[in-house]
């Protein structure tokens, strides 16, 4: 009997470590899209990202402050509904800015140039965030009610659950945009080659604002999402999951959609399921403090041997 | 970009509260001293350095740390400057940011050095703190440290490191017999978040738990950076401890005091000063009734003039004593009387002056040892109740 509770006691540790896994894979998931669709029509690696999510999260949080300021009354999905609903356009309208200004001017310059602006760009919204925000970690408010739900000893808050919905939902309606509609059409075919998409009467302009644009409001999503699941927001909490969402870009093959969510999801349950085991598997010789290392060696593994990531196709460089 | 921006937004902030202030008349005349003897020649000008992270996670404490000796400057020379010799002085304060960061840390220190401060109220992280002290020693400058609390860093040998708060080896010893004395814990796992204080704490803490007998089920790492810690928690879940230790600070410890309330364990959270402030409280939200923390000093509201030096903060900055200001407001006032007893403002003579320290402050009698570590440097213990830090006892 007590083998089998210790044994049911493990089993729930693992079930727990998966719902870990999938919560921060899910988001890393909706931020490595944005780097990906990006990086798959302009092959630029937009640095950004992570901040246009600080923005979202923190827009988010200013505008859930004064609804629960003005109206106390309002039930907590619909203050957090509107927050997200104001998050979305003040990151899109950024994000346009952005491309308006910091890349569209250098899109025929060296690759290396636009690079170094998108690290330009991160330094200046992080410290205009710091300026307009303020220095502290913010809380975030608990909208959702925090009731967890229990299966055994492993339990998720509703929060989580809706994040891993959302994700899906959401990934799901993007896949269906790309594949079946006239705009996904221009986009497949803007980022097979700009110039050619441009001579059968594709504005690439609007196809690019039209990316940047998409990416933007996942970011404002994920960047809400974060700042729910943790209850904290705060100027530079984009910078992180940003680098890390890149990493998950890299994994699943960058520039390819499925691959940005697959390889999110494989970075975020890689990430619970080394730390909650690296020591078991090491006989104690690693720590949890070598998890990113196991991150990054499989990184280093997959792209040894599929140098474009797990499901990126090996396309010949562009003149 | 960031520099710029940096010397503008303390400005700023200046006039702020010099235009909220205006409807007291008294209140701003001595606020207008400080930026008078700024632009007044040199020769009567003695600088002091500040150096604490102005930006990343743990900024608030670090302009926390900046306000404590800002409110001491400016005391000073609202009384008319400082008396060194037959000559008057007024002091200004040389601000810079390491952002936490070790490396940042020695570019700050190089920077203050340069500027020409007789002394250094600084760092506020051990681990910016030990590698800057190199650098302060080579100028020959005297270092007072607030809040780091590693015992490295005054056992490097360099006469020119103080600090004015007791070591992790007394805090570490101090959580421990708690644990086990008063929490009457029978297991305990331990989180650090590998930085030289978060790290060099629970070191401390799990050497002495194992000697008064308590088992440590878990030892596990994250970063000062994090803010997800349902991996290793879960781990922890599974090993049922009575008592989970972090050694860290605050802006990691709220999140990680929601999640431990999420997973539902059940283990009073421990941990030391870098989580004992107000912040905490407002990150961990109805999950902040969990900790217990000990504080390296004197609690405010145990000090002859706390509650005055709160009221004083709290009216010149609009904000909340955090942790150590009250410390780092001391520290001026010691390199202050420093300087008053060597009669001389220059660097050596100050650094000479140091070890005859007999300072009544703010925080209590300071004097220092051989290493330049307080003498009978005071631990408090703090409780979560209400929402509020409660204070519980003092070991010394």
């Amino acid at each position: 009997m007590r083998g089998l509770n210790a044994a049911r006691g493990r089993m729930d540790t693992f079930i727990q470590q998966t719902l870990n896994g999938l919560v921060l894979g899910s988001m890393y998931s909706l931020i490595a899209l944005g780097y990906t669709m990006v990086y798959g029509i302009l092959n630029l690696i937009n640095f950004a990202h992570g901040d246009v999510l600080t923005v979202g999260a923190l827009t988010a949080l200013s505008t859930i402050l004064f609804l629960q300021a003005a109206f106390p009354d309002m039930p907590g999905w619909l203050v957090m509904l509107t927050g997200l609903l104001a998050a979305i356009p003040v990151c899109v309208v950024l994000s346009l800015v952005i491309e308006r200004v910091a890349y569209r001017p250098l899109r025929n310059a060296p690759r290396l140039a636009p690079l170094i602006t998108a690290i330009g760009v991160s330094i200046v919204i992080q410290t205009v965030a710091m300026l307009v925000w303020g220095r502290s970690y913010m809380t975030f408010p608990q909208l959702i009610p925090d009731a967890p739900v229990t299966y055994g000893e492993a339990t998720i808050t509703l929060t989580k659950l809706m994040v891993i919905g959302l994700s899906a939902a959401v990934m799901i309606g993007l896949m269906l945009l790309v594949n079946r509609t006239r705009l996904g059409r221009a986009m497949r075919a803007t980022a097979e080659n700009p110039r050619v998409a441009g001579l059968m009467g594709v504005n690439p302009n609007f196809v690019i604002a039209m990316t940047f644009a998409i990416g933007a409001s996942l970011a404002a999503l994920a960047g809400v999402m974060l700042a729910a699941t943790y209850g904290v927001a705060h100027f530079y909490m984009g910078f992180l999951p940003g680098l890390k969402a890149f990493t998950a870009a890299v994994l699943g093959g960058i520039g390819n959609i499925p691959g940005a969510m697959l390889g999110g999801l494989l970075l975020g349950l890689i990430e619970a399921l080394g730390a909650g085991y690296i020591g078991q598997l090491t006989g104690g010789v690693l720590g949890s403090h070598y998890q990113d290392i196991f991150a990054f060696l499989i990184l280093v593994l997959v792209l040894i041997f599929r140098p474009s990531g797990l499901l990126g196709e090996r396309v010949a460089d562009r003149a | 970009m960031n520099q710029t921006l940096f010397k503008v937004a303390p400005l700023a902030i200046a006039a702020a509260v010099a235009l909220a202030a205006c409807g007291k008349k008294e209140e701003a005349a001595p606020k207008a001293e400080p930026a008078k003897a700024a632009a007044a020649p040199a020769a009567e000008v003695i600088k002091v350095g500040h150096v604490g992270p102005l930006t990343g996670g743990i900024a608030h404490l670090g302009k926390d740390n900046e306000n404590g000796a800002r409110l001491a400057v400016e005391e000073i020379n609202a009384a008319g400057g400082i008396k060194v010799g037959d000559k008057t002085f007024k002091l200004e304060l040389v601000a810079e940011d390491d952002k936490a960061d070790p490396k940042e840390g020695t570019l700050a220190a190089q920077k203050i050095v340069d500027s020409g401060a007789v002394a250094i109220v600084g760092h506020l992280n051990s681990g910016t703190t030990i590698p800057a002290s190199k650098i302060y020693a080579d100028a020959n400058m005297t270092q007072i440290s607030p809040s780091a609390t590693n015992p490295k860093y005054t056992e490097q040998g360099f006469k020119t490191a103080f600090r004015v708060v007791a070591n992790d080896n007394q805090q570490g010893a101090v959580l421990a017999n708690y644990a086990a004395d008063t929490l009457k814990a029978k297991t305990i796992a331990i989180v650090d978040d590998r930085t030289a204080y978060g790290q060099g704490l629970a070191d401390v803490v799990e050497k002495v738990a194992k000697e008064k007998g308590i088992k440590v089920v878990g030892r596990e790492f994250t970063n000062d950076k994090a803010t997800d810690f349902n991996a290793i928690l879960t781990k922890i879940r599974g090993a049922k401890p009575d008592v989970i230790m972090y050694g860290g600070m605050d802006a990691t410890a709220g999140p990680m005091a929601k999640q431990i309330k999420q997973l539902g364990i059940k283990a009073t959270f421990l941990a030391g000063d870098g989580v004992c402030s107000p912040e905490f409280v407002k990150l961990a939200g109805d999950a902040a009734g969990i900790l217990t923390c000990s504080m390296a000093g004197e609690a405010v509201e145990k000090l002859a003039k706390g509650a005055e030096f709160v009221d004083k903060y709290k009216k010149r900055f609009n904000q909340d004593v955090q942790i150590y200001s009250p410390y780092s407001y001391d520290a001026v006032y010691i390199i202050a009387d420093a300087m008053k007893r060597a009669g001389k403002a220059d660097r050596a003579s100050i650094t000479a002056a140091m070890p005859t320290t007999n300072y009544n402050g703010l925080t209590g009698t300071i004097a220092f040892d051989d290493k330049g570590d307080i003498k009978g440097g005071a631990i408090s213990m703090f409780k979560v109740n209400n929402g509020k830090l409660e204070y519980v006892s003092t070991v010394r």
